[in-house]
């Protein structure tokens, strides 16, 4: 008989207390058990970058965890990128770009470049190209992706510029 | 898929996971990083009656560097590999490795411990770890040992980890003045793993090189240490007389055809990654320069 664990996790903010089949993937615990389906799956092994969420601020696959791992931990969703209920620059420029085909690794692709920009917040070209590569756009519409995101880095740039 | 039952069990201290795995043996198998586990019992490659969970383990998470010695716990992570500044300077071989692990967002879960004794063929610390001469830390409940990893990696998959033994510990002598380090590796995309890959390290005195270890992944056999090519740039009278010969015995390293590579084209790599990696390790000044 297997033992169902208790866990206490914070998820967009919201201190949630449940118990899981050890099992569960966090993918699934996300989309199934909480209902927050902008979290997409897309291979269950790590390749893809379509389920990537933050792990108590940094990236990770959530298809590559176990819910019960995540027990006193923080994780962040798409759903929670923006805190303000508004699109966050990011998702802006998305927009404005047309980053996004039929859409299905867009949440992972905003996850990704979200922690990509706070680890290097004026990522230059190579940067976008080499830290994008961590989710697969099967439309193949990289360039407007990287489009967008380069956006948003130029702007940190400029910013820093104007700050010295 | 999804993986199939099983129990999981998460302790807080090394001595607590050490009795666990000598209570279950075959059927208990640990959990660190996940990002070469879980996919495989999303596949249902692998199943296991009891994971165990070291994610808690804090006291097995640390960088340090003592008398010559870089210890790294086996829990931690490549990005804090990749970003800390004691690695950078004591070992600047497995710095720049990590930032070849995968990519960012596995980076942040997967750990030193994990890759090693997961032992992809194609995996990067195995070979540079090789390179290095490093030394591995094996524990289960009543002993230590601490082997050369030589010794460790056995070849694909497979390492002389027993199964009530917990990987604990890399130790990594420390880099000193005399020693040029290079990294090239081939892969189709970034993070994907490697198609081939070399790693060398080299100790250089004047114009001559005394010892050279220089390993190969992506092979057939896994990581292994290329000892024609070491063998032929130490005996050789000049550098581009060695750099050429250890290039053409590094092509005679046992490679495969799949799916990603011909193994015309890893044979080919492997000699011309071994040009590269040379050349650039002795045009520096400096000890290692990504």
């Amino acid at each position: 008989m297997i033992r169902r664990c208790k866990i206490e996790v914070t998820v967009n903010g919201q201190k949630i207390s449940t118990e899981v089949e050890p099992r569960r993937l966090l993918s699934d615990f996300l989309r199934e058990d909480l209902g927050l389906t902008g979290t997409h799956v897309g291979c269950e092994h790590g390749v893809c970058g379509a389920c990537t969420i933050l792990f108590d601020g940094e990236a990770a696959r959530s298809c590559l965890m176990f819910a019960v791992q995540i027990n006193r931990h923080e994780i962040d969703t798409i759903e929670g990128l923006s805190d303000r209920g508004a699109l966050t620059d990011l998702q802006a420029s998305f927009t404005k770009h047309h980053a996004l085909q039929c859409g299905f690794c867009t949440p992972g692709m905003l996850v990704v470049a979200y922690d990509l920009l706070r680890s290097h917040p004026a990522a230059n070209i190579q940067d976008v190209k080499e830290g994008m590569s961590a989710a697969i756009c099967r439309c193949t519409g990289y360039w407007n992706i990287i489009r967008a995101v380069l956006e948003v880095a130029a702007q940190a740039r400029s910013d820093e510029a104007h700050r010295q | 898929m999804k993986p199939a039952s099983f129990d999981y069990l998460a302790p807080s201290t090394v001595g607590e996971t050490l009795e666990l795995l000598e209570r279950y043996g075959e059927d208990g198998k640990i959990l660190a990083g996940g990002q070469s586990l879980v996919p495989m019992l999303n596949f249902r490659l692998t199943k296991f009656g009891y994971l165990i969970d070291i994610n808690n383990l804090a006291e097995l998470s640390y960088v340090d560097e003592d008398r010559g010695v870089l210890r790294i716990g086996a829990l931690t992570r490549h990005r804090t590999i990749e970003n800390s500044n004691i690695v950078a300077k004591a070992a600047p071989l497995l710095a720049t490795a990590a930032k070849w692990v995968a990519h960012p967002p596995v980076r942040t879960r997967g750990t030193v411990g994990g890759s090693l004794a997961h032992c992809d063929p194609a995996a990067e610390y195995p070979a540079v770890l090789l390179a290095l001469d490093a030394k591995i830390l094996l524990r289960n409940r009543t002993n230590a040992r601490l082997i050369p990893a030589d010794e460790f990696i056995k070849g694909v998959f497979e390492t002389a980890l027993e199964p009530q033994e917990l990987l604990t510990e890399i130790q990594v002598p420390v880099a000193d003045e005399s020693q040029r380090f290079g990294f090239e590796e081939f892969a189709r995309r970034p993070g994907d793993l490697a198609v081939m890959g070399i790693a060398a390290c080299l100790t250089v005195r004047g114009q001559r090189i005394t010892d050279a270890r220089i390993t190969a992944f992506g092979t057939e056999g896994g990581a292994c240490r290329i000892i024609a090519a070491e063998a032929a740039l130490v005996d050789a009278d000049s550098l581009a007389d060695g750099i050429e010969w250890a290039s053409q015995a590094a092509s005679a390293v046992p490679v495969q055809s799949d799916v990603h590579a011909s193994a015309e084209l890893r044979s080919r790599l492997a000699s011309a990654l071994t040009r590269r990696v040379l050349t650039r390790a002795l045009s520096r000044r400096e000890s290692f320069v990504s």
